[in-house]
């Protein structure tokens, strides 16, 4: 992690020192590199703060780092879906509500109904990606904003959570428990399964993103949609498979998160699309489409738990202050989103 | 809203075109569905000198709606959309509280007022914020306000201490749960803020100025419109109406709630104004639109009630509505639905609704 984090760094010091002075600063500004590069930056800072700070509490820890994952294994997934969307130019906001949905639907399935958690997981996913295919098919077909159709799914999904249980429903199933608590060695610390099922879902979408074609048309629809269509792409299918995407990624999620609170609540992860999307733009990806990073996403995710860590290890700050430093955090990647944009045009 | 005097012939259709008919008529449909589950769902009584019956609650608990909804029509008729009042109404609330609470007699008019100045300082503090990131650095709307919506929580509860702050105050109380002339006090102050509104819009140039700025904001700017400035307003516009929600809220509660307050408020009042007729593309609005969109949402909310329906499933009914209203508003659906003949003419007309009616509406007001 920290290799990558140096040599983009290095990169980035090249670009800065090229011959023309005056225009170094512009061509730094106009890549589009430096808002991964800025979060990774901030990432190191942060943590080499923290370090400097908490030394003694042990933070120094590699399990203290890889508990960044482990805690965030959910949000990880969920905001690599949203990377896809993002990445087109919508934005999905079904996001938390169908990880929700989701933790609640399987922890019905395998508590009350009893059915072997092996069936649940596909039937789980398989609803997710078919919640977002609808949003999806009707986004494209009838041509109404993703925010309303999402938005309608938001309500759809927190209400299915209602209607399947008031009551959080705790999980005793023994594979959850046994699937949860099984930790891999890494021989500096463990990770857990979540963890793992997060960062081969994430090194998934850096596949597809960045090397397949699906990955291209993503990027071509976001950057400019008349262009693409033009062009010939498949727009409709495009659009409908990254909401599909999303929807898979969201029910993906909320299966890790079920696994790391072992109940299903109706009201567990409400608004979390909103860290989703946060981590997106912090991860660099332009929220018009067409620009960023997937790897900017998990930097996007690592940031957010690590304001969560240190707040944690600070003991005296209280909890929302995550929500303050990530509104600061927020507003300071859209400044410099829009003042890369605003090169780009002139 | 008059409806034009035409011949005969014509008059059901000016009716049924007119841009209030189909959220009129989803209003009294949902109203008349309550009345086979309680028969004297339309009877008003008269208790200890206030009026009492579904009705007026519907119009008090849809106070704060309508308000916040009456704010987002102009931010959306500039073609933006704004979703941190959700946010201004927690802040508004904490920070009146709070500096109510501090006071030694809570009942002191004095002090009432210069806490909800306060309250309200604050929330046009974040629609100028707001609207200085939408118009004059030039960043999408949705993306601006995301900002305090993510960050106006945890201010929110940082000014309770993450505490809900519980307040004793008479004076304050009247604002979201007192009555006046036999009437709750907050529908008097939804009506001063509609008058306001519509007077300022309709009777001014004020209204024309908005709807150019979200029809084209370049081409406003090049006819000489200071749409930016026109921007700003709308946006600050936007949270004071914010604010007098928060108040209204934390007033009928007694208490500010910094996580809960205003919670989803944004998503309902964006619904009211879609409901209402206002297209989300900018460009035409309609106040009065939104003042039932508004009602339906909150009629919809005590028809569940009433019904017996498990309150549960009210998040259900609520996506059901969004879906059916956007499709209808959507002209692609209308003409894969209902055929090629209402392709022709829907389709070049985009907001097809409103445009119909209301070049009329302005001659006739």
């Amino acid at each position: 992690m920290s290799a990558t984090t140096k040599t983009r760094t290095a990169a980035e010091g090249r670009t800065a020192s090229k011959p023309a002075q005056a225009s170094a600063a512009a061509r730094l500004l106009g890549d589009r590199r430096l808002p991964v590069l800025v979060t990774a930056g901030l990432f190191l800072a942060m943590y080499i703060g923290g370090l400097s700070r908490y030394q003694n509490y042990g933070f120094g820890e590699p399990q203290v780092f890889l508990n960044l994952f482990i805690d965030n294994s959910y949000l990880l997934v969920a905001a690599v879906g949203a990377t896809f969307v993002i990445m087109s130019g919508g934005i999905d906001l079904s996001v938390g509500s169908l990880i929700g949905f989701t933790t609640m639907f399987t922890a019905w399935l395998v508590e009350r109904q009893g059915l072997p958690l092996m069936l649940v997981i596909p039937l789980a996913l398989g609803v997710g990606a078919f919640g977002g295919f609808l949003m999806g098919y009707v986004i494209h077909n009838f041509e109404i904003q993703p925010f309303i159709v999402t938005l309608a799914g938001l309500f759809l999904f927190r209400g299915l959570c209602l209607v399947i249980s008031k009551e959080s429903i705790s999980i005793s199933d023994s594979t959850v428990s046994s699937m949860a608590q099984t930790r891999v060695s890494l021989g500096l610390g463990e990770l857990s399964i979540g963890a793992i099922v997060a960062l081969v879902v994430l090194a998934a979408a850096f596949y597809i993103l960045h090397y397949t074609r699906f990955g291209r048309r993503v990027y071509a629809i976001g950057g400019n949609e008349q262009s693409a269509l033009l062009m010939g792409l498949p727009l409709g299918g495009t659009k409908i498979a990254v909401y599909t995407v999303s929807g898979f990624c969201s029910a993906l999620a909320g299966l890790l998160f079920m696994l790391y609170i072992q109940s299903g609540d109706p009201l567990h992860a409400v608004g979390m699309e909103l860290d989703a999307i946060a981590a997106v733009v912090i991860g660099g990806t332009l929220l018009t489409g067409g620009s960023g990073y997937v790897l900017g996403t998990l930097f996007g995710v690592l940031v957010l738990g690590l304001i969560k860590s240190i707040i944690q290890f600070e003991g005296t700050l209280s909890s929302w202050w995550t929500k303050i430093a990530t509104g600061v955090l927020l507003c300071a990647f859209i400044l410099i989103q829009r003042a890369m944009t605003a090169r780009k045009q002139t | 809203m008059s409806t034009p005097a035409v011949t005969t012939p014509s008059r059901w259709r000016a009716l049924t075109h007119h841009h209030l008919f189909w959220p009129v008529a989803v209003l009294i449909a949902l109203l008349l569905v309550n009345v086979p589950f309680t028969p004297d769902f339309f009877a008003i009584r008269m208790t200890d000198g206030h009026l009492y019956g579904s009705l007026v609650s519907i119009v008090l608990f849809g106070s704060p709606l309508i308000l916040v909804a009456v704010g987002m029509t102009l931010v959306i008729a500039t073609g933006g959309i704004d979703l941190s009042v959700g946010a201004v109404v927690a802040i508004t609330g904490a920070l009146t509280c709070s500096y109510i609470s501090d006071q030694a007699d809570q009942n002191a008019l004095s002090a009432v007022f210069l806490a909800m100045g306060i309250g309200l300082v604050a929330a046009v503090v974040c629609g100028l914020w707001n609207g200085f990131l939408v118009a004059r650095m030039g960043i999408q709307p949705i993306i601006a306000t995301l900002i305090i919506m993510v960050a106006g929580r945890g201010v929110a509860q940082l000014i309770t201490d993450g505490q809900i702050i519980t307040i004793n105050s008479e004076p304050y109380k009247l604002i979201g749960g007192g009555y006046w002339l036999t009437l709750p006090f907050s529908i008097f102050v939804v009506a001063a803020v509609v008058a306001v509104t519509v007077a300022l819009t309709r009777r001014t140039a004020l209204g024309l100025l908005v709807e150019s700025v979200g029809g084209n904001a370049e081409a406003s700017r090049l006819v000489g419109i200071r749409s930016r400035r026109i921007k700003i307003m709308v946006y600050m516009f936007c949270a004071l109406c914010a604010g007098i929600a928060g108040l209204m809220i934390s007033s009928n509660t007694s208490a500010a709630d910094g996580n809960n307050a205003g919670l989803w408020i944004e998503l309902d009042a964006i619904l009211a104004v879609v409901i209402g007729g206002t297209s989300l593309l900018g460009g035409r609005f309609s106040i009065g639109g939104t003042v039932i969109g508004a009602l339906v949402i909150q009629t919809l909310t005590t028809t569940i009630y009433t019904i017996g329906v498990p309150t549960q499933t009210n998040l259900v009914f609520k996506a059901a509505v969004v879906i059916v209203v956007c499709l209808l508003q959507s002209p692609k659906f209308r003409a894969k639905v209902f055929g090629a003949k209402g392709a022709r003419t829907t389709a070049p007309a985009e907001p097809a609704t409103p445009a119909d009616a209301a070049p009329k509406m302005e001659v006739s007001r």
